[in-house]
């Protein structure tokens, strides 16, 4: 058995400032994350929670209707967090918009702001999200007013993506390729212009026939223009990468039971040791516990026994609500079974993980039978996290 | 949508009069897509075993560089070719291919260029990557491309090389956006090949021969996303082909007690004579595990039927496909094909 996650004890501890939630898409990320802020307001931290693209119905659960890049304290009657827990949603095209502004003059700001490239890549790279949510991140922990930050990272297929998609952000923006192919024969060298031969020419001229020369030149126009300030950039992204790795941070690695989950997961706690990022564990959402010790098979053969002392089993389920104790005793045992054999299967998947990563401790967290769409049910969630 | 069996007490999956029509039956590209999560690559691996079985030859192409169907089939990663990955009863044969956005452009550029070594060079310096995020439109059209080529190519003899190919396409979130390329050329030149070979993809996105089909799960957040997902093809002019229901568990308990038991009302004393007579004798809290395990149930089994009733809206042939308790391995693939089949996948 694995070594059990205390999530009260990490909420607890004014030593932790920053929580990470990450994970591969589709695991319950957001609402974990969001789980977790709300029990840590309730216990009395001044939390925020930085969502990145929550589902609407969880958005409004935690009283945020619109994107507004700035935390929003959540108030709902009845829950006890004073004004302790705030809540508030990623607009990377904002954060990107914001940093410009503070890093360049009002001049330049203006002329990268207009540039359609600029347009493009602060919008719908795919890199983008990541980097701003690790730029918000920095702005929150700056700010020095909360307790504890928890946040939730990106949707992506990958986990891994969310350690690395600022860094194909950086190459994109350094500048060495945009030199090359706006004026290749200056900024390319000699030793690569040799290297790369006459194929070099053909290519530059290849791409602005298939992307058009308008576009080559808005690209040049704006790496140029953002080179002056891209210092200021690479430093803060530096500096949000040491807090990562800094004691105050703790990373927790979601997955659902199922095996492409858990492989992220597997291969993102292994990416944080050789980043020397600090792990706190694994969250297990949507597991299946068997809350009765009968064997799967004894249930299954006294359903069946029970099936065959009725008539047809599934008429006579029907029966029920006038005193047809054999079919639901039998519908009872088969849910049970069921369930053991999910059960079953969800242990040998952990048991998998385990055996690769025997030090990394783990809470799982009890499915709710329907989503979550209210604080009461984040709190459930949080309850579950916590073991309770 | 054919009515949705509502409650359906341990409904048998296989034996549902099939949801597959006519009209899909002569699509040639099927596009799959789905929430993340939802099985997307699972269905489509199932899909073109059902498509090929009984002698026919079908392409299995992933787009996402994310190796998936490798993992499925346990094997190596794919390399950017086509290779035999599986046969389907009565002689059919599955072919996959990865499309490397990267390498689908050096083969572009090829084709009209000589590069020479200077390809692989930029191409390791990550100038490609960098074209195509000057221009994101760029690398949908190369897929798409390349999937149409696929589609379209023919043998010695004039016949289609592949009877069908299945697209593990993106999530629903971008699906439209990537397969709606006439929009995606308004970020590369109006002239030149790529505008040439974006027609052509046009045509083959809009026409019968393309079914886009949507993946789901019994939970609202899918179905949600797939009735989204409908009205975002239909309004970009894609047909929308069939909703696959995945990962469909059975339901145990009788439609008429669910309300109640969904409610917390499972009347332990009646399980426990009815246990007895079969001379189980359970402790408490034993019983009281059985009840809680048999609440959660029910009130998953209703939540599931009020996302049949959603789903209902999208008025489309839908299939469904169980849930594998054991996980998906090759040999799962075959029985789930073997499901679509009998449901009149053709």
């Amino acid at each position: 058995m694995p070594a059990k996650l205390h999530v009260d004890k990490l909420l607890d501890d004014p030593a932790t400032k920053v929580i990470v939630c990450c994970g591969s898409g589709g695991v319950g990320k957001t609402t974990t994350a969001a789980a977790l802020a709300a029990r840590a307001a309730e216990r009395g931290r001044r939390t925020v929670v930085l969502t990145i693209d929550p589902a609407r119905r969880l958005a409004q659960s935690l009283g945020l209707r619109e994107l507004d890049n700035t935390p929003r304290q959540v108030t709902v009657e009845g829950f006890d967090t004073e004004d302790r827990l705030h809540a508030m949603m990623l607009d990377m095209r904002r954060t990107f918009d914001d940093m410009v502004l503070a890093h360049a003059g009002p001049d330049r700001a203006e002329q990268i702001l207009g540039n359609p490239f600029y347009q493009t890549i602060s919008s719908s790279f795919s890199g983008t999200q990541e980097y701003m949510a690790m730029e918000k991140l920095g702005q929150l922990a700056a700010d020095g007013s909360w307790d504890l930050i928890v946040v939730d990272t990106p949707p992506s297929r990958s986990a891994l993506d969310f350690l690395d998609a600022p860094q194909r952000l950086s190459t994109v923006l350094d500048g060495r390729i945009i030199r090359l192919l706006s004026a290749p024969a200056r900024a390319g060298g000699r030793g690569l212009l040799k290297i790369v031969g006459a194929g070099f020419g053909i290519f530059t001229k290849a791409i602005s026939t298939i992307i058009g020369g308008q576009l080559l030149a808005d690209a040049s126009a704006f790496v140029q223009a953002f080179d002056s300030m891209f210092g200021g950039f690479r430093e803060r992204a530096q500096k949000t990468y040491q807090l990562l790795r800094s004691p105050g941070t703790a990373f927790l690695v979601v997955a659902a039971p199922e095996p492409d989950a858990l492989r992220e997961a597997s291969y993102f706690v292994e990416r944080l040791a050789t980043e020397s990022m600090p792990l706190a564990g694994l969250v297990l959402n949507r597991t299946h516990p068997v809350l009765a010790k009968l064997p799967a098979g004894k249930a299954l053969a006294a359903a069946d026994e029970l099936d065959r002392g009725g008539e047809a089993p599934l008429a006579a389920a029907d029966e029920l609500d006038r005193g047809g104790e054999a079919p639901l005793a039998a519908a009872v045992l088969r849910v049970h079974a069921d369930r053991v054999a999910v059960a079953t299967r969800e242990q040998r998947l952990l048991a998998r993980f385990t055996k690769a990563h025997p030090s990394v401790a783990v809470t799982g967290v009890p499915a709710l039978a329907e989503d979550v769409h209210d604080l009461a049910g984040l709190r459930e969630i949080g309850r579950r996290l916590a073991g309770e | 949508m054919r009515p949705p069996r509502l409650g359906g007490v341990t409904t048998p999956i296989v034996g549902w009069t099939a949801g597959w029509t006519e009209e899909l039956t002569r699509a040639r590209l099927h596009v799959v897509t789905g929430k993340g999560g939802t099985g997307k690559t699972t269905v489509a691996a199932a899909l073109a075993i059902a498509l090929a079985t009984g002698g026919r030859r079908v392409l299995l192409v992933e787009v996402e560089e994310r190796q998936g169907i490798a993992q499925l089939f346990d094997r190596a990663p794919l390399p950017y070719s086509e290779e035999r990955i599986a046969s389907a009863p009565g002689g059919g044969e599955i072919r996959a291919l990865a499309v490397d956005a990267d390498a689908a452009f050096m083969e572009y550029l090829a084709m009209f260029y000589n590069l020479g070594f200077a390809g692989r060079t930029l191409r390791r310096m990550g100038a490609i990557e960098f074209v195509t995020t000057l221009a994101p439109g760029l690398r949908d059209v190369l897929q798409t491309g390349k999937v149409k080529e696929c589609v379209g190519r023919t043998d010695d003899a004039g016949r289609h090389m592949y009877d069908h190919v299945v697209l593990d396409a993106p999530p629903t979130g971008r699906v439209v956006k990537f397969l709606d390329v006439t929009k995606a050329v308004q970020d590369v030149a109006k002239v030149g090949p790529i505008k040439g070979q974006s027609e052509g993809v046009v045509r083959l996105m809009h026409s019968g021969d393309t079914a886009v089909h949507l993946v789901t799960l019994l939970e609202e957040m899918p179905v949600r996303e797939t009735l989204d997902a409908v009205a975002e093809l239909d309004g970009a002019d894609l047909r929308p082909g069939a909703v696959f229901v995945n990962r469909v568990r059975p339901a145990r308990l009788a439609n008429r007690s669910l309300p109640a038991a969904a409610g917390g009302r499972v009347d332990a004393a009646r399980v426990r004579t009815g246990l007895a007579t079969v001379g189980l004798e359970l402790a408490e809290d034993e019983l009281a595990g059985l009840v809680e395990e048999t609440v959660d149930h029910a009130v998953r089994v209703r939540a599931e039927q009020r996302a049949r009733e959603l789903l209902a809206e999208a008025d489309l042939p839908a299939l469904e496909l169980p849930e594998l308790v054991d996980g998906v391995d090759v040999g799962a693939l075959y029985e789930l094909a073997e499901t679509l089949v009998d449901q009149g996948v053709r």
